[in-house]
């Protein structure tokens, strides 16, 4: 319990600064893979870029829109980023590194993630404008589908483990990661975390060529920076389940600490995920709802089925 | 103190409540609902149902309420249904509904006050929940999944017929 609490204080941080360099690295790599420099001026390799983008926020007019709906507008950022930092109570860093350690650990996870959802439904509702309404009922429809998805994919994982506790999942892992097994279950995971953060090539609620910027239209100042940071802190949470449940956690050979291990699959998945950035444009939307409800869904329950038949056929 | 949490919580959950049916502005409402669901699993928890309380967020919460949301950006926006919605509810209206809750109030006051209900102090974990609902109460899973397969065709026929348009617009 005690640990718990001192982990609070690191845990808050490192997902916010974690997520403000994600920001510059993203630019980064993205300017290295498609043969560009990227942002290089500020800083050592312009890693103070983050720090003056931040200053620009922090120092923009914070408007209003006089037609909003003040209240929900201003809460909805919150809300964001609020959803996202509850998600990361659970992660296990590493043995005992964690602020609690629930039982139903990853129904907490899914319950933060679709709690999320308000922070970027409500900021298209309230801000009263038709692009916004629109990145706003597109990113309801995509993240309610994409949920069901990323719930059923990874529940041949806790068929594995016979439990929803994050540090019971990865200790399960200590012969095999779970990615051998439950490779179908990953790959649904992957993509329907991806649809969860709405990211490239997922980010329908706010494409910005047909919906200028979807559901943030309106936003400015800090306000769009949270919902900017909150998006970044999804990807690092989103990326912190995956290693969790599919990577072994913190498990790893002995030469380097468990925390450093964990940090270090993270952040390849994080870079996993720039890269798909990079490299894939985006479908449409008709074309995200059918791979989803026609392909993911029966891939899931068959994967389901057969995890659950193994299991059964193990302990029989 | 869980008893303290639980007076907070429930204090929450009836202003919450209370608030959903006097906002005119469905949007509003909805927001306090969602609260109100919320505080409601805190409750679940503190009486020893972590399970139940993370599907009460997963899906009231998450789920359910989103579709409502989703709903009301589509059908209700604007200051003619806030309007309309101060017209339906008129003063007037509150006091039947009220006298009845009230001799409802008054009589689980009396049952709660002749044998209070202790809770088991026993957390439900998911394993008994789930050796639970596919044990003693299979019949009721059963008819839940018919009940959602009946809603699934029901759904499937409804929007055939737009399917069969779209096809002969794409081709």
């Amino acid at each position: 319990m005690d640990i718990g609490l001192l982990m609070i204080a690191p845990v808050l941080l490192g997902a916010l600064v974690g997520a403000a360099l994600l920001v510059w690295w993203e630019r980064r790599l993205l300017g290295w893979w498609q043969d560009r420099l990227g942002p290089n001026r500020v800083g050592p390799f312009g890693s103070l870029q983050i720090v003056a983008d931040m200053l620009k926020l922090l120092t923009k007019d914070d408007w209003i829109p006089p037609f909003a709906d003040r209240v929900i507008f201003t809460l909805a950022p919150a809300a964001v980023v609020a959803g996202m930092l509850m998600g990361f109570v659970v992660v296990p860093f590493g043995p005992g590194l964690h602020v609690v350690d629930l039982n139903i650990g990853l129904l907490f996870f899914l319950a933060m993630t679709s709690l999320a959802v308000y922070g970027v439904l409500l900021a298209g509702l309230a801000s009263n404008n038709k692009y916004s309404l629109l990145g706003g009922l597109r990113s309801a429809a995509q993240m309610v589908t994409y949920e069901v998805f990323m719930g059923l994919s990874i529940m041949g994982v806790v068929i594995l483990t016979g439990s929803f506790n994050l540090s019971e999942i990865v200790r399960a892992q200590q012969d095999v990661w779970f990615c051998v097994p439950q490779i179908l279950g990953l790959v649904v995971f992957t993509l329907a975390g991806i649809a969860e953060a709405h990211r490239l090539p997922f980010d329908l609620p706010e494409a910005e060529h047909e919906l200028t910027a979807g559901y943030h239209t309106e936003y400015s100042g800090m306000k769009f920076g949270l919902i900017m940071i909150g998006e970044y802190m999804s990807v690092i949470l989103t990326s912190a389940i995956m290693v969790t449940l599919f990577f072994g956690g913190w498990l790893g050979p002995d030469f380097l600490p468990p925390i450093v291990w964990f940090t270090a699959k993270t952040a390849l998945i994080i870079c996993f995920f720039v890269l798909l950035r990079a490299a894939i444009p985006r479908p449409r939307y008709d074309q995200l709802m059918s791979l989803g409800w026609k392909y993911l869904l029966p891939i899931t329950l068959f994967n389901l089925l057969i995890t659950g038949a193994l299991a059964l056929r193990g302990s029989a | 103190m869980e008893v303290t949490l639980f007076y907070i919580a429930a204090a929450v959950a009836l202003a919450t409540t209370a608030l959903v049916i006097t906002r005119t502005n469905a949007a509003h409402a909805l927001i306090y609902l969602i609260v109100s669901l919320l505080s409601i699993a805190v409750i679940f928890y503190l009486l020893g149902a972590p399970f139940a309380a993370a599907l009460e967020v997963v899906i009231y919460a998450g789920a359910i309420m989103v579709l409502f949301l989703f709903v009301v950006m589509m059908l209700n926006l604007g200051r003619g249904s806030v309007e309309q919605e101060r017209g339906w509810l008129h003063p007037r209206m509150w006091i039947g509904p009220g006298l009845l809750t009230l001799v409802l109030f008054l009589e689980m006051v009396f049952m709660i006050a002749g044998n209070p209900l202790a809770t088991s102090g026993v957390p439900v974990t998911p394993k008994i929940v789930g050796q639970t609902l596919f044990g003693p109460y299979l019949l009721a899973v059963e008819l839940a999944s018919m009940l959602l397969l009946a809603a699934l065709i029901g759904s499937f026929h409804l929007g055939r017929r737009y399917m069969h348009a779209r096809r002969e617009m794409t081709e």
